[in-house]
């Protein structure tokens, strides 16, 4: 091939896909959506650490953020059900089949209002899951309501003032036992799809609460989860990167500041540490967060990390084969299994 | 004892939740078991741990009538608070036996009863060392009693005990040291009664097997290839679950130790509905089981299941309702629930089994149905079939191997392309209403769709078209009319003459069997018809056709069944009349004559 041929060539990752394959559906999201930005990151991560299409699934809830898991990777089987129980419905096809890459895309009303209760056994049975939740602390798809994730005091477009404080995604996932807890923003790609290459590498639940204003509804004076209050009051923790397993580690390293985790499916998390931040150490972690929620910040970067909890699969006992794909003789008991069972009832 | 009826016995036994009776019940209906003699036990429990009042009711038949028996021949008054009113369902002439370890209270005495009385306190007292488990042996006592009055042998208990206890000989001998006592005094007293006399029917029941159906459900959801069970315990359905954990990990451990299952404990019934969707829709044979409060909960995600298309199965144990209602009692009340569960309009399969052996079958089965209609199936249970002891034929292989439906693989796949074909998810290739199907995981790039609650044409794209919507909402009815002529035909009984019919279904075939043979005996003759499934299959409406009347028997208040046939057949409405029965007992053949008698 000449070289001229081959610049006419689109680019392709290591599976000989082009980006263009990780695209989906067009999105019906409002214009300036940061869920479309999300989208986008996602499309880039899976494109860049070449995810095979065929082996993910894509679940989602109800919502605006819900809609999305159709505008990427088509040729990944995806479920759209029912409000609220996205995690349950993950956790059910994880038992069914455990040997795909499951991301789950759902919003901060379908994550922390209605489904909370789900969202928050199914981080504790630490399901391995891509868990990204599109936060704009607003309902969408039904105008303007305040979520479970809106401030206190913060307004609506309506005018009304939220009388409820917010539940923080990032303090509950590492209460709850998410193994991989993130915060990040839509309008941040340099951040977020190193987080996301890094949560699909990742065997248990990798929960990304994506800041991802809604400019339709709460992009208004007095509202925090406008884009501007959010550029204004994010705290990024440390600088992410994610060196994929098929390239080589480059070493220039610095102990003090640098930070580096292995990840369970291949390829490394590095971290640059831009505050004094240990993402193994629960407890500081917890306090790190308390500290900015109190001075009205979103700390954003990898906030905790652990690599060695077994995921639900393995506390399940699971074995290579996947649940859906066992033959028939492997199912159903012999004959002489039967025989035994009456046998053991006639007396 | 001569002249008296022989193998014909209903004993009521009151006592206290959680004092052990449990277990000296089980020795009684055991030793009759094997003796011979037809038998049941129908537990009548509170929802309590500890402390409140419990009923348990054993009844011999040498005629084979398994259902609860509306006389009790004999009252054990072993509950203080209850026995004043147990003694009053005592019937004319029948016997109670008390504990004489103190005078009995002269406001139990009726003079139409007989009175036999046992020193069960003084003898565990003189006999059992340890003061915590005198209350248990206690009730050992009565059955020693019992066996001495109606003629069950020492022996035979002795053996019941080492089934039972096998593991445990200090148990075994404890026990038995019991039922020794009381039925030495017995013997000592020279006590007799008139009532019945327990004979052994050698082979009587051979080759029949004594259980319960949430056993049986289980067993068959275990043979059926069930692989992902996600539940919330709730009674009467916990125990279904239950015996499946105490008993998949024989069947299905491969050689490494790990699983090929996955029963998982939900947080909710919204959680384990989601799951089950989850799991079917990745490819498992999943299913939970629940009881009617869960079943409400289950609603939202049933309607995904029906709408996007993904098999199911929902083993519901029914209770008396509404809300918490009766949860410890019997009921049909959750037919409608099943059949049209979900907001908007639904119909779905439900499997009807009415005796241990067939919900064994049809547990089995509905995972074949559920993968072949790319639905959810119900299998219909109530507490009275679930959680009470009866004898039915043993279980049967199915003949059938696995059944997954028109589930398309990366061989299938290939195939179709190779034809020019391509795989369309929501597409009616057969005219059936059902369309192809592809799982998660499968390694073709044609395989994968989206699935979505919401309107989608028939390549499982989004769509609010209203002719789109309409289209795929009579491919689903399509679909519900084809397993008409697929799901279990109803088992019909006819008698000569007879211009009068019967319907009943679940739980109810064993009381209207017996009642059917009472209104025989009065002259008055049925044909019977057991419904064993929904949708109804032809064979309904031509029963209907062939009666002037047919009386349609029901566990619930407002003929929930009757409703559902009237609208199939609005041309024999007028001829289909409900018989409901609705008091949380389990149903007994002289309600339902009672009934039959007053309505003509």
């Amino acid at each position: 091939m000449t070289e001229a041929a081959r610049q006419s060539q689109p680019e392709v990752n290591r599976l000989n896909l082009s980006k263009k394959e990780y695209v989906g559906s067009d999105s019906t999201m409002c214009k300036g959506c940061g869920h479309d930005a999300i989208t986008a990151s996602i499309i880039q991560a899976c494109y860049d650490v070449s995810i095979d299409p065929m082996r993910v699934v894509k679940f989602s809830g109800i919502g605006c953020s819900s809609k999305t898991t159709n505008y990427f990777m088509n040729q990944a089987f995806g479920i759209n059900g029912i409000h609220g129980r996205m995690s349950a419905i993950a956790t059910g096809s994880g038992l069914a089949n455990h040997t795909l890459l499951p991301i789950g895309v759902s919003g901060d009303g379908d994550t922390a209002s209605i489904g909370l209760g789900n969202f928050i056994h199914m981080m504790r049975r630490n399901l391995r899951i891509t868990y990204i939740v599109e936060n704009n602390g607003v309902y969408g798809l039904t105008k303007g309501q305040f979520s479970a994730t809106a401030d206190l005091g913060t307004k609506a477009k309506k005018g009304w003032e939220n009388p409820w404080e917010a539940i923080d995604l990032a303090s509950l996932g590492v209460l709850m036992g998410a193994t991989f807890v993130a915060r990040s923003f839509s309008g941040d790609r340099k951040q977020l799809a190193p987080l996301i290459e890094a949560a699909m590498m990742h065997n248990g639940t990798a929960m990304l609460d994506v800041l991802s204003p809604c400019v339709t509804f709460n992009d208004h004076e007095g509202s925090t989860k406008s884009l501007k209050y959010i550029r204004e009051h994010r705290d990024a923790l440390n600088e992410v990167g994610f060196i994929p397993e098929f390239q080589p580690i480059e070493a220039d390293y610095d102990e003090g500041s640098d930070y580096s985790v292995r990840m369970h499916d291949g390829g490394v998390v590095t971290l640059h540490k831009l505050k004094d931040h240990d993402p193994t150490d629960r407890m500081q972690v917890m306090t790190l967060l308390e500290q900015a929620r109190n001075e009205g910040k979103f700390l954003t970067g990898l906030i905790y990390i652990d690599e060695d909890k077994p995921s639900f699969a393995e506390q399940e006992n699971l074995g290579e084969e996947p649940l859906s794909m066992l033959s028939d003789d492997k199912l159903r008991p012999s004959h002489a299994a039967l025989d035994e069972i009456n046998a053991s009832l006639m007396h | 004892m001569d002249g008296a009826v022989v193998n014909d016995l209903n004993i009521c036994v009151a006592t206290t939740n959680g004092s052990g009776s449990q277990s000296s019940n089980t020795v009684l209906y055991k030793s009759l078991y094997k003796m011979g003699i037809p038998c049941s036990g129908k537990n009548l429990f509170p929802s309590n741990i500890q402390g409140l009042p419990t009923w348990y009711y054993i009844r011999a038949s040498g005629e084979g009538y398994l259902a609860r028996k509306d006389d009790i021949d004999v009252m054990v008054i072993f509950n203080e608070a209850t026995a004043a009113e147990d003694v009053e369902k005592v019937r004319e002439g029948g016997l109670v036996i008390y504990d004489d370890s103190g005078p009995l209270p002269e406001e139990l005495k009726r003079p139409q009863l007989q009175y036999l009385g046992v020193p069960a306190w003084n003898l565990v007292k003189e006999h059992i060392k340890s003061p915590q488990l005198r209350a248990k042996q206690r009730n050992m006592i009565y059955v020693g009693a019992l066996a001495q009055l109606f003629g069950i042998p020492l022996e035979v208990t002795k053996e019941v005990l080492t089934d039972v206890f096998g593991s445990k000989p200090a148990v075994v001998d404890a026990n038995y040291l019991c039922i020794e006592l009381g039925y030495k005094h017995m013997e000592a007293s020279g006590a007799s009664q008139d009532i019945a006399r327990l004979e052994a029917m050698p082979g009587g029941n051979d080759n029949k097997i004594m259980t319960e159906g949430n056993t049986a459900a289980a067993l068959g959801a275990i043979f059926g290839g069930a692989t992902v069970v996600a539940w919330y315990p709730i009674t009467p359905s916990s125990s279904l679950v239950e015996e499946m954990i105490a008993r998949i990990h024989k069947y299905r451990t491969d050689e490494h130790g790990r699983h090929r299952y996955a029963i998982v404990q939900a947080e909710d019934e919204l959680a384990s509905v989601a799951m089950v969707v989850g799991a079917g829709w990745a490819g498992a044979r999943a299913m939970t089981s629940t009881a009617g409060p869960g079943l409400s909960l289950m609603q939202e995600g049933i309607g995904l299941a029906y709408i996007a298309e993904v098999p199911g199965v929902f083993m519901i144990v029914q209770r008396g309702g509404p809300s918490t209602g009766l949860p410890t009692r019997t009921q049909q009340a959750d037919i409608t629930l099943m059949h049209q569960g979900s907001h908007g309009d639904t119909r779905h399969i439900v499997l009807i089994p009415h005796d241990n052996a067939s919900v064994f079958e049809m547990s089995c089965r509905s995972f074949d149905f559920a993968d072949q209609f790319q639905t959810p199936v119900f299998l219909m249970l109530d507490l009275d079939l679930g959680m009470n002891q009866a004898l039915s034929e043993p279980f049967k292989m199915p003949a059938e191997p696995i059944q997954r439906g028109k589930l398309l693989d990366k061989e299938a796949l290939e195939a179709l392309e190779a034809q020019g074909g391509k795989f369309r998810r929501y597409f009616d290739v057969d005219g059936d209403g059902i369309p192809q199907r592809t799982i998660p995981g499968t390694d073709h790039p044609g395989a994968s769709y989206f699935a979505r609650g919401s309107g989608h044409n028939e390549d499982a794209v989004y769509s609010e078209n209203s002719e789109v919507y309409k289209k795929l909402q009579d491919r689903l009815r399509k679909k519900y009319e084809t397993a008409r002529s697929a799901v279990p035909k109803p088992l019909i009984e006819n008698s000569t003459g007879a211009k009068e019919g019967l319907i009943s279904f679940g739980s109810s075939y064993e009381p209207v069997r017996e009642a059917r043979d009472r209104l025989s005996a009065s002259g008055r003759l049925t044909d019977h018809l057991l419904l064993r499934a929904l949708p109804l299959t032809e064979e309904v409406r031509e029963f209907i056709a062939h009666h002037d009347i047919v009386y349609l028997i029901e566990q619930n208040r407002d003929g929930q069944m009757t409703q559902i046939v009237r609208d199939d057949y609005p041309d024999l409405a007028a001829r289909v009349q409900s018989i409901c029965i609705y008091d949380g007992m389990p149903l007994a053949a002289g309600d339902i004559v009672q009934l039959i008698n007053g309505a003509k």
